[in-house]
């Protein structure tokens, strides 16, 4: 029989109704995953306990790959096809990979020979990808979960650090295909490892993630606002942690056991796997006793004290304190702005390294949960979330729209209403206007793009208000309400405020829209900034220039023949056919001063208007009536 | 008339408890739906109802209301590990049948 777990009050869903979702920490070094049961977010461990698997594959010819610590055990005998760090070649190419590449043993296939871009890797098992090398860790983390689980996987959460671009996250969302599992979402490491820390639900502030492990420290400054963790900055050591450590350590044994400096590649092996029980006795202990006995007779005994091991570690330590400081600067940030600080990694279990943090940010930073666990933890607590295993009110939105959303005005001209990378749901109003004297309807035109002209956005939708009274142009007040809900899915209403004349309609805005699509609307946007600007400025002034002229044109008609003498009706009419032929072209600049040159020529004109309709106003009427009148309003 | 823990399912509980930082106790009780007629609850208790009756076992205050007390009275709930699934089971000497996945049970 299935087996339950304990849900929350009320929340016991129908049988057959839990989805399983499970987070994925898919590391350099090691990976893992976890899931949420009973309300509880916990790593799944393999049928020996182990929690980590090493993501390490082994390839061989005609059976499958080993992965973990079984292929671990291959790499130093079968190096070329024993594939470890494949997450550093993750969306890359081979020039890219070249700096990396010289640290990295494997037989890589010359740019030429593959098709396209990623660098790809020739095996026992033929030629391999960075994506199926990494789906084939996460096929093993797969299985995993689902015998521990007992049921077919709804989703997954994968993290990838905060500074994967498109092409790197792209290739980890490919892998997960390949391994047969849907991604809900994939979370920046730091951002879980808040998530984790339940830092989503504390106030709105900023973060510092201090992630050190085996052998890469990163720091990132996090902004949570509205439930959003948005990435200030990030910094780092792609070649820094706990393995130097040990190396310092056995160099120390070296020294102090007169060991020369070119040990045999296995004693080195040894030293360095002493140094590192060693590191890991002085978290608990305040001295670790340690022995060697080589296979050719050497032997050694000794102790490293904690102090010792801060005076070796310190250079080390200090290391991560400068990109702290550079990622600070980054995000325009002192000390004093960072509201938490939370410890990810093996190494942060080093006291010194926690001290030391504590020092530089000011405050005691978060070590509770495990640090090599806790962000496949925040990742579990999302997909949880994510599968729909959460009241609503529990959600987790961290989506964006990826273009701006806007409607047409008059000219041809784009108006943002809500801009891209506004996190969603999101509600924005707007007032518009007539642009007529006794105009009663409004044609609304939804568009999505970046551009400044309705011509070259994608349009998504048109409607129209009716039943706007007639009133002079400017007028009426119209609310166009724009609303993003959390599935994407967009409502343009337009409201009339006077009558409450209403119409709206619904529209998918990234329907039918890639990621291609809108990479290339958004790359045109910024070809294009300067001409768009240009001829934003020529409609704005053509739009202007066609108002000035149609109230001047409804004046002449009412007040032209009595309030303006002969001679003056000529000026107007041959500045305003000045106004007229200027129109149709292309100068914003001229428009804009025979619009000046108009106004100036007609501003008797417009005092004498007003003059009148004072007259008619006050005629009749006696001093005290009108004070009375003063006074009422 | 009883529903009783084992000592593992007791163990458990409190732990899970103790991490959720509140609740009385566990409740535990039955709803029609699923495919063979009744579903169980297991949820934790954060309050006790009027109908309610309140049990003992382990340490650990089992919470159950009067019109699920007629289908799970005997009811023993145990916290097993399959392989690496590990989860609880009620132990229902009042299951007439149930389901292929257990989820669900008639009486």
């Amino acid at each position: 029989m299935a087996l339950l777990q304990i849900s929350e009050p009320g929340q016991t869903q129908a049988p057959h109704e839990h989805r399983l979702a499970v987070g994925i920490d898919l590391g350099t070094t090691n990976s893992l995953v976890a899931t949420v049961r009973s309300g509880m977010a916990e790593t799944l461990p393999d049928a020996q306990g182990r929690h980590l698997l090493p993501s390490v594959v082994h390839y061989r010819q005609d059976d499958a790959p080993l992965v973990g610590v079984e292929a671990q055990e291959k790499a130093s005998q079968d190096p070329l096809n024993t594939i470890a760090s494949v997450k550093r070649l993750m969306g890359r190419g081979l020039h890219d990979v070249k700096s990396v590449g010289s640290r990295l043993p494997y037989d890589f296939i010359e740019e030429t020979e593959t098709a396209k871009g990623m660098v790809k890797i020739r095996t026992a098992a033929g030629a391999l990808s960075p994506v199926q090398i990494s789906a084939d860790i996460l096929h093993a983390l797969r299985d995993r979960a689902r015998t521990s689980l007992g049921g077919d996987l709804t989703g997954v959460v994968i993290t990838v650090p905060a500074y994967f671009d498109d092409a790197q996250r792209q290739a980890t969302k490919d892998a997960a295909k390949l391994a047969g599992l849907q991604v809900l979402r994939l979370l920046n490491e730091p951002t879980a490892a808040a998530v984790a820390y339940g830092l989503d639900k504390a106030a709105e502030g900023i973060f510092a993630i201090y992630d050190l492990g085996g052998g890469t420290f990163d720091i990132s400054i996090l902004r949570l606002q509205r439930g959003v963790f948005e990435v200030m900055a990030t910094a780092g050591d792609s070649a820094l942690g706990g393995d130097d450590m040990d190396r310092v350590i056995a160099q120390w044994i070296m020294q102090q056991a007169g060991i020369a400096e070119d040990a045999e590649h296995k004693h080195i092996r040894q030293l360095l796997s002493i140094a590192r029980a060693a590191k890991e006795t002085l978290t608990d202990h305040d001295t670790a006793a340690m022995q060697l006995q080589f296979d050719n007779g050497q032997h050694w005994q000794g102790q490293l004290s904690r102090a010792q091991f801060d005076e070796l570690i310190d250079p080390l330590v200090q290391k991560t304190l400068m990109p702290c400081r550079r990622a600070l600067r980054d995000a325009g940030l002192s000390i004093a702005d960072i509201r938490e600080v939370v410890m990810v990694g093996g190494s942060t279990r080093v006291l010194r390294v926690r001290a030391k943090v504590a020092e530089f940010f000011q405050r005691k930073p978060h070590v509770d949960i495990d640090p090599d666990k806790v962000v496949a933890i925040g990742a579990a607590i999302q997909a949880d979330i994510l599968a729909g295993n959460k009241p609503d009110s529990d959600m987790l939105l961290l989506d964006v729209t990826p273009l701006s959303l806007g409607l047409e005005t008059m000219g041809g001209l784009v108006e943002k209403v809500i801009p891209r990378n506004t996190t969603i749901p999101v509600a924005k109003a707007q007032d518009f206007t007539t642009f007529k004297d006794g105009q009663t309807a409004m044609a609304i035109h939804v568009v999505q793009g970046e551009r400044e002209l309705v011509t070259d956005c994608r349009s998504l939708a048109r409607f129209e208000l009716r039943g706007i009274p007639p009133m002079v142009a400017g007028a009426a007040r119209i609310r166009v309400t724009f609303q993003v809900d959390a599935d994407g899915l967009l409502s343009v209403s337009a409201q009339e405020q006077t009558t409450g004349a209403y119409s709206e309609i619904t529209v998918k805005p990234s329907y039918g829209l890639g990621d291609k699509d809108i990479e290339t609307m958004l790359r045109e946007a910024m070809e294009n900034a300067s001409n768009d600007a240009a001829r934003r400025t020529l409609r704005e002034q053509q739009v202007e220039a066609d108002r000035v002229v149609n109230a001047l044109k409804a004046a002449l008609k009412a007040d032209g023949k009595h309030l303006l003498k002969r001679r003056e009706f000529e000026t107007i009419n041959a500045r305003l056919d000045k106004l007229l032929h200027l129109m149709r072209g292309t100068n914003p600049q001229a428009i804009k001063a025979a619009v000046e040159e108009l106004e100036q020529t007609t501003r008797d004109f417009a005092a004498r208007r007003m003059d009148k309709a004072i007259q008619k106003a006050m005629q009749g009427k006696t001093v005290k009536e009108l004070d009375a009148e003063i006074e009422q309003n | 008339m009883a529903v009783t823990l084992t000592e593992s399912a007791a163990k458990h509980v409190q732990k899970a408890l103790n991490k959720r930082g509140k609740g009385v106790g566990l409740r535990l009780g039955v709803r029609t739906s699923g495919c063979s007629g009744m579903a169980y609850i297991l949820e934790y208790a954060d309050d006790v109802e009027e109908h309610d009756q309140i049990f003992e076992s382990h340490g650990i205050k089992v919470i159950v209301d009067d019109k699920s007390m007629f289908y799970i009275d005997g009811t023993e709930l145990d916290f097993t590990r399959e392989g690496l699934n590990e989860g609880f089971k009620f132990n229902n000497p009042n299951v007439k049948n149930e389901c292929g996945c257990g989820e669900s049970f008639n009486v």
